[in-house]
């Protein structure tokens, strides 16, 4: 079994298939498994990280840490019957040992870690490829010194200073408070958090925390690191400035606008899910998340789906999605149908989430014509205004064509004008010529090669 | 603590600290340039928006936020061929 995603759906997935006796391979982009939440300076991991992260590291499953998937493929149906086919009832009559033996692979899946081609062959695929961020595009956000919300807290992570900095965060979500708090924990000097969510809204889905109180407990215990600058909501960013580096941004909350002078401006509208390689494998969507049943298997059989590429959720849900679909996967049906209840009960509550968060309409109205959309290949707003879908303004201006494929401004492109993401394909994200090639000869059966 | 070298310049930071964050915390702020020729630094931080690419040990084209430090590294920045 291939699991694609080391936060925490991911890990809970491959801990649960392998404690059930199921071979896994589990790969991570990051140097370290955790996902963007869990990620940590080396002995600062909260308590509930460690411990999964334990756990997973006792249960057997093969960790690839900095490996990216390039390719993911089933092999056609015509020439390698499924399972059900050749043993009907399997797991009764054939040990699971011999049966790997006997048939081929059903998936192939290419990676690369560092300069080495990976070539795994699966008969099941968990992804829990995650969330980005929401990118909106202003005037100016194209500057250095302009990133993520997100992205200021995996680049603290990371080792980033943000001692002395003066700080705007503009953007959208729970994700705010404990960036903000961090961020001062760092040094960095606060100047503003806004959101862009309206007060009525926010204050409904803060109401509604009261039936999680370790949530609302954990907001206000955020709230207090960064008690010396103001939250306000109804308020966004909506220019930053600057002569080729930051140095101020405008903020308004629809009535007045304002400048505030700074080093950094962190902005993003909540998060969107990761659905590249689920749709690379034909795995149905809908409203940019990837549809899966109550056992986390996608449209597409053997492929499972966990975590936030089916929704945004959060850590709990992510986990016992996770899991769901670790167990699931590994045939463990009856143990995740425990599960169930959790599930649900943390679902409730990122709908409210969404609900309270979504994007304002005149965020639609910030970029002018020369705001760049598509970073990669620098594609202007004016550009892009004449087509009438992804596909067409790409054959004509190459947006979303560039290294990011599309990641970053294909959320700006649904946003702005509606159309839905383009087809993926392979690659599905820049890779070294000789990891294609190695992706041509999989077909012909490569052997198990980890790239180490 | 370990050094690298970027633009031929030592930088030395904590074990574990990303190439992007090295940087950012010497003063780089500019990474690459744009296909036009704009100035770019990192913005996700977490591998998905390729600005923070950079050529480390010879080999173009590295996300900086992905990679962390190790003893010795070379790191160049700006290095398209504008035209």
């Amino acid at each position: 079994m291939v699991i694609v995603g080391g936060g925490p759906a991911g890990i809970a997935a491959a801990t649960r298939a392998a404690e059930s006796g199921r071979r896994v391979v589990l790969l991570d982009e990051s140097p370290q498994v955790g996902g963007q939440i869990w990620r940590h300076q080396p002995g600062r991991a909260i308590p509930i990280a460690r411990r999964w992260i334990a756990r997973l590291e006792r249960s057997g499953a093969t960790v690839l840490s900095g490996a990216s998937v390039v390719d993911m493929r089933e092999r056609a149906r015509a020439i390698v019957p499924s399972r059900a086919h050749v043993v009907p009832s399997g797991a009764d009559v054939v040990p699971s040992g011999a049966r790997d033996l006997l048939l081929p692979k059903r998936f192939a899946v290419t990676g690369e870690r560092g300069l080495h081609p990976i070539l795994i062959e699966a008969d099941a695929i968990v992804l829990a490829t995650g969330a980005r961020e929401r990118f909106i595009p202003f005037p100016g956000w194209t500057m250095p010194g302009v990133i993520g919300i997100g992205g200021a807290q995996a680049l603290l992570k990371a080792g980033m200073s943000f001692a002395g900095k003066r700080v705007v965060i503009a953007g959208s979500g729970p994700l705010l408070l404990p960036v903000a708090a961090a961020l001062v924990a760092d040094g960095a000097r606060l100047l503003l958090v806004a959101e862009q969510g309206p007060r009525r809204a926010v204050a409904r889905f803060a109401a509604g925390l009261w039936r999680r109180p370790r949530a609302l407990l954990q907001a206000a215990r955020y709230r207090t690191g960064f008690a010396g600058t103001p939250y306000e909501t109804g308020t966004w960013v909506t220019a930053a400035h600057g002569d080729g580096r930051l140095q101020e941004v405008s903020v308004t909350d629809g009535t007045t606008t304002r400048t505030i002078a700074c080093d950094v401006l962190c902005a993003a509208y909540g998060l969107v899910p990761n659905t590249e390689l689920a749709r690379l494998l034909g795995c149905e969507t809908a409203h940019g998340a990837v549809v899966v049943d109550d056992r986390q298997e996608t449209t597409v059989a053997g492929v499972y789906c966990v975590g936030e590429s089916t929704g945004i959720g959060g850590v709990d849900l992510s986990l016992v999605e996770g899991e769901i679909g670790g167990l699931c996967a590994g045939d463990r049906d009856a143990s995740a149908r425990a599960l169930h209840g959790r599930r649900a009960g943390f679902r409730t509550m990122a709908h409210a989430m969404e609900r309270a968060f979504a994007p304002r309409a005149e965020l639609r109205e910030l970029a002018t014509p020369e705001t760049i959309v598509c970073r990669c290949e620098d594609v202007p707003l004016g550009a892009l205004s004449r087509h009438w879908s992804a596909r067409q303004a790409k054959l004509y201006t190459r947006v979303g064509m560039g290294p990011c494929q599309g990641r970053v401004c294909g959320a700006s492109l649904e946003f702005l004008f509606g159309w839905p993401a383009d087809a993926t394909r392979v690659p599905s994200e820049p890779a070294l010529l000789s990891t294609l090639l190695a992706d041509t000869a999989h077909d012909a059966g490569a052997p198990l090669h980890l790239g180490v | 603590m370990v050094t690298i070298v970027a633009d031929g310049r030592d930088v030395t930071v904590p074990e574990g600290t990303s190439v992007a964050a090295a940087l950012l915390n010497f003063g780089v702020e500019v990474f690459r340039h744009s296909v036009t020729g704009q100035d770019r630094g990192p913005l996700c931080g977490m591998g998905i928006c390729y600005e923070c690419r950079v050529t480390i040990d010879d080999v173009p084209h590295r996300r900086g936020c992905l990679v962390p430090v190790a003893e010795g590294l070379q790191v160049r920045t700006r290095t398209e061929q504008i035209v």
